[in-house]
Parts: structure tokens; sequence; C-alpha cells
């Protein structure tokens, strides 16, 4: 009974998310967004791709990483560089770009990942932070390099290739594969980890290689969420990758609650728009308070609510099934 | 030989007011095992208090220490009570969170006009600027204050930590809050102590930076923060001579980094060296590595 009741539970889902994207698509199409709103709802899917990716490395493997911004970068300059090294205006160019953001971002976390996940805790948070401030120095410095990475001027001209028509479909495809990651053999792996490192090792589970395993997919959804980005707002600057972008994604984990898919999708969302709302909400006289209220916001959600808005919970499509 | 001396003479000035700043990590973390994010704006506050002291009261520029040491300590301590203290039990990102969001409240409301503004300032210069030549090396009075002041403070710390009551009272609590408690030791108030004397310590880093770099700025505290955290790492976290030596270490790398590499590549290698130093020992340079117990 209960497994098809999970089964038809994922049926909805998946049945809501086409009515979803129907709808939005719709609205676009005749014309009752504004490229602005759309823009911000294309940033609210990579900001969910993104921060799934971090959930599944510190969420679900309990490795502390202060450094996803660096990944996020790398997978946006990557897909840049190769759309504008192939120099074709033609969306099909996309998954290919996307895909080699993904890859070097992975990549590099394996090579990254395998020296530093022996850290623990604080200590591999300042590791990978300071991983972060080095890879934002290297692309200040990019164009020495590759002049096409205009290093600290930023990189131009990229072509606007995102629109809600991949960023949709990618998030849900992102969901699905954390979501069976999650419940799968791996993934009761990277939770034993998480809740007791020592214990699963005892029972003959390879930590170093589990840790890595789920930082390098983690970084992938980085690379994947950056090279969205990319292609998004077509300028990319090194700054748009810095430590307090590594922070804005981590917020979004821990606002959401911690190993929690619902939580994540909720807190993307509504801190995309909570950012921009207030934008839009507060006269221009008072837009300088926009920064006071938000870490303000930030201090009181946590008082109350210190384990995250979902901690623990799941929508029951996303829940395991029995 | 003398470019290399002079430029370690620079490295040091800049390691001391790390130091500084790293002491109230490291004292902090000791204590209640929280990277404190919003230090570095409580550094920066400091360094705004000095420049008030100095340019509206027209204070002696001891007393702006002075000042900006008391201003910081109770910031630091109103800091703890309001934003921390409520979620000591509760888990340590929450924690991490909130102490993220003070420094962004700290950065963005310090920027508004009727506060500090949001323009870089020039630090007003207390005393006129002259330099002593010792063998082709050349060492400017500021430099020696820097070195005086913080020397002073560091001693008077380490003073306090090893022999007086309140310190022996911190030293328990770092090692075990609920035995501490249990042997009389009011834990609430050795903790607020704890973030009053690091939080005074930024406070003079604050005016002692804004002397010898003279631009301030609200968001002036992010990076200096940033490096001192990881001086303190470096050195081992919670070790209070091994913030000291990872603030030196560092404040040497980078600047020899930019005077011989690349200005540009100076906090690229600052990190570098962090992360090799964690790679070898992990838990820094001093610090104790912790057995896992099963």
């Amino acid at each position: 009974m209960s497994t098809r009741r999970g089964l038809g539970a994922g049926v909805v889902a998946l049945l809501v998310a086409v009515a979803v994207f129907a709808a939005v698509e719709a609205l676009i199409l005749s014309g009752a967004l504004n490229p602005y709103w759309q823009q911000i709802i294309c940033l609210a899917g990579i900001v969910t791709i993104s921060a799934l990716g971090l959930n599944l490395i510190y969420g679900y493997t309990g490795q502390f990483s202060l450094g996803h911004a660096a990944f996020y970068g790398i997978g946006a300059y990557t897909a840049a560089l190769v759309t504008r090294g192939i120099g074709s205006h033609s969306p099909a160019i996309l998954p290919l770009s996307l895909v080699a953001g993904a890859v070097l971002a992975g990549l590099v976390a394996l090579l990254i990942g395998l020296p530093i996940l022996r850290l623990k805790s604080d200590y591999l948070a300042i590791a990978t932070l300071g991983f972060g401030v080095i890879v934002k120095v290297l692309l200040d410095n990019a164009d020495m390099a590759i002049p096409m990475m205009g290093g600290s001027r930023g990189m131009s001209a990229i072509p606007r290739l995102t629109s809600f028509l991949w960023v949709f479909p990618l998030a849900v495809v992102a969901l699905v594969v954390l979501r069976n990651i999650v419940y799968s053999g791996i993934g009761r792996a990277l939770i034993s980890v998480r809740e007791d490192e020592l214990a699963a090792e005892a029972v003959g589970i390879d930590s170093t290689r589990y840790k890595t395993l789920g930082f390098v997919i983690g970084c992938m959804y980085a690379g994947v969420a950056g090279g969205l980005y990319a292609h998004l707002f077509t300028f990319l600057h090194p700054s748009n990758f810095d430590f307090l972008k590594s922070i804005d994604v981590l917020l979004v984990v821990v606002l959401g609650g911690l190993g929690s898919m619902s939580g994540t999708i909720v807190a993307a969302v509504a801190w995309t728009f909570l950012l921009e709302g207030l934008r839009i909400v507060l006269p221009p006289a008072v837009q300088d308070w926009r920064w006071v209220i938000y870490p303000l916001l930030l201090i009181v959600f946590m008082l109350v609510r210190p384990g995250g808005i979902f901690a623990g919970m799941e929508f029951r499509f996303l829940r395991a099934r029995k | 030989m003398a470019y290399f001396l002079q430029q370690l003479i620079n490295g040091l000035q800049l390691g001391f007011v790390y130091a500084l700043i790293a002491l109230g990590y490291t004292m902090v973390y000791g204590i209640v095992r929280l990277i404190n994010f919003a230090h570095g704006d409580v550094f920066m506050v400091g360094a705004y208090v000095g420049f008030y002291a100095l340019a509206s009261w027209k204070l002696p520029w001891p007393l702006a220490i002075v000042a900006a040491m008391a201003g910081c300590a109770a910031l630091g301590m109103f800091i703890e009570r309001v934003a921390y203290r409520p979620l000591r039990s509760a888990p340590r990102i929450s924690a991490l969170i909130t102490a993220m969001g003070v420094s962004l409240f700290l950065e963005y409301f310090t920027s508004l006009r009727f506060v500090f503004g949001p323009d870089y300032r020039a630090f007003p210069r207390p005393f006129a600027v002259t330099s002593f030549d010792v063998g082709g090396v050349s060492i400017s009075n500021i430099q020696i204050i820097v070195f005086a002041v913080s020397t002073v403070l560091m001693v008077g710390l380490t003073l306090f930590v090893n022999k007086t009551r309140t310190g022996l009272a911190m030293r328990a609590v770092s090692y075990d809050h609920n035995t501490a408690r249990l042997m009389g030791v009011n834990v609430d108030w050795i903790i607020s102590v704890t973030f009053g004397v690091g939080s005074a310590l930024a406070g003079a880093g604050g005016v002692l930076y804004g002397i010898a770099y003279p631009q301030i700025n609200p968001f002036m505290g992010v990076m200096p923060g940033l490096k001192a955290f990881v001086a303190a790492v470096l050195g081992g976290i919670g070790v209070i001579p091994g913030a000291m030596l990872g603030s030196v270490i560092m404040g040497v790398v980078e600047t020899f980094t930019s005077a011989y590499v690349s200005s540009t590549l100076r906090d690229a290698v600052a990190f570098g060296v962090l992360i090799l130093v964690l790679l070898v020992r992990p838990a820094g340079i001093l610090g104790k590595p912790s057995r896992e117990k099963v």
C-alpha cells in the first residue's frame, strides 16, 4: 500500500511540475511577465540548483564548505569560454557549455577535495574558504593567461541563452537526481558519514571515498548553476563569486533546513524573491536600509527557528518510499 | 638586504595589527567554539571610535585607543548578550549564521548616512611622522607605536589569562562549561568578559590600523578580519601564542608577496600557505591535535 502511495505522490508531483512549467511559460509568452521578472524567476531556479548541491555536501554529508561560490564561478567561466570559443549564438550550444562547466567544477573539486576533505569541521570550512579566495584572485588575474576572461574587468559578450525553458527542467532533473542519490545506498553511506565518521568506518564504509563523491557531485551542481548564470546575465565578474556569495548559498541551505530538499527549494525561491522584493517594496529613499533589514531578519529567524524552516521534513513526493 | 629587512619590518607591522584581531577570534573560539564573523566589524567600529576621538573630540592618541577599547568591549559584550547567548544550546551552525548576520548588519548599518556614512574617510594623523635610520633600514615612529602598543597589550593579556582569577576561570570554562559551573564559576559572566576583552583588543587594533594605513570605511574590517581569523587557525585556534605567531607569519608572507612577486597575488599566497600548513598540521602550528574518542 505504502509503496503505491509513494508512487502516487511522485506522479502528482510530476504533474504539478509540468503544470507550473506550462503556466509560467504561458505567462512569459503572453508578455505578462516582463524580462525583469523572468530574470528573477530564472535566478531563483539557478540558486535552487546550486543550493541543492551544497545541501548534498553539507546537509547530507556533513562537510562544512565555505567555498561553494568558487565552483559556481569555475562553472560559469568555463561554460562562457566554451560558448564564446565556439562562437555560436544558437541555444543548442548551451547543454555543451553546461556539461563543460560541470565537468571542470567536478574535476577541480576532486583535485582539491582529496587532500582537504581529510580536515574536520571548522578547519575544513577555513580551507575551503581559503580555496574560494584563491579562485577569486586567480579569476581577477585570469586575463594574463586568457585575455577573453577579462580578469578584474570582467568577462562580457556572453550570448544570452538561459531561459525558463532551460532552467526549470534542469532544476527538476537536479532535484530528482539528488532525491535518488539521497535514498540510495550511496545516500545512506553519506548520511552515516555525517552522523559519525568513525562508526561509519567501523561498519566498512570508506568515508574518504564517500565524502569526496558527495563533494564532487555537489560542486558539479554548482558548476551547472554557474553556467546557467553566465548565460542569463551575459556578464561575469570575479566579485560575483567571492566569499559573500558562498555565504549566500550557505544561508539558503541553513534557512531551509540542513538535509531537507524541500527546505532548500522553498528557501532558495523565497530568498531570491525577498531580496528583489525588498528592492521593489521599499521606497528609493530607504533603499540603503535593504541590507540592514536583511541581516536583522536573518538574526531574528535564527533566534526563533535555529534548525531552519524544514528541519528534518520533506514534501511528500520527496520522502523515501517505505 | 636592506630592502629585505625593510619589508620584514613592514610585514611585522601588519602582523602585529592582525595579532590584536586574531587574539579576539582565538579567545572566543577557545571558549564557545564560535567563529565570530562579526569580529572584523568590531575592529572597524574601533577604527571609527578612534577617528571621532582624534578628529572631533581632539583626544591625544593614547586616550583614543582607550576610548576605542572601551567602546568595542561594550559592543562585543552587547552582541554576545543579544545574538549569541540565546543560541548557546542550538546547533553550532545557527550561531555561525547569526554571526554572519551581525557582521552584515554592522557593515551596512554603519554605512548609513546618519551613522558613519559609506565613504572612505582619511584617518587623522595625531602626530608628525618621522623616520629613524637604523643601518639603512628606516623605521617610522608609527611602526614603533604599533609594535609598542601591541606588545604591551599582548603581554597584558597573557598576564591576565595566566595570573588572575578571572583568567583562571576563563581557562576552566574553555575546557568544560559544565564542570566549571559546578566549581562555582559564573560561566555566562566569563563568556561576556571574554567577548569584552577580545573586542577591546580588536578596538585597539582598529585605531593602530587607522594610524598606520590612514583610510577607513565601513567595510574595512572584512579582509583584515578574515586574515586575522586565518592567522588564528594557522597558529592553532584557541591557543593564544599561536594567534600571535600565525598573525606574524601572515603579515610577513603577505608583505613579501607584495614586495617580491605581485601585490595582486597577495591574498592567494596567504591563503595558499594556510591550506598547506593545515594539510601538514591539521590543528595549526601550535595547536594540539584532538584525539578522537570512540
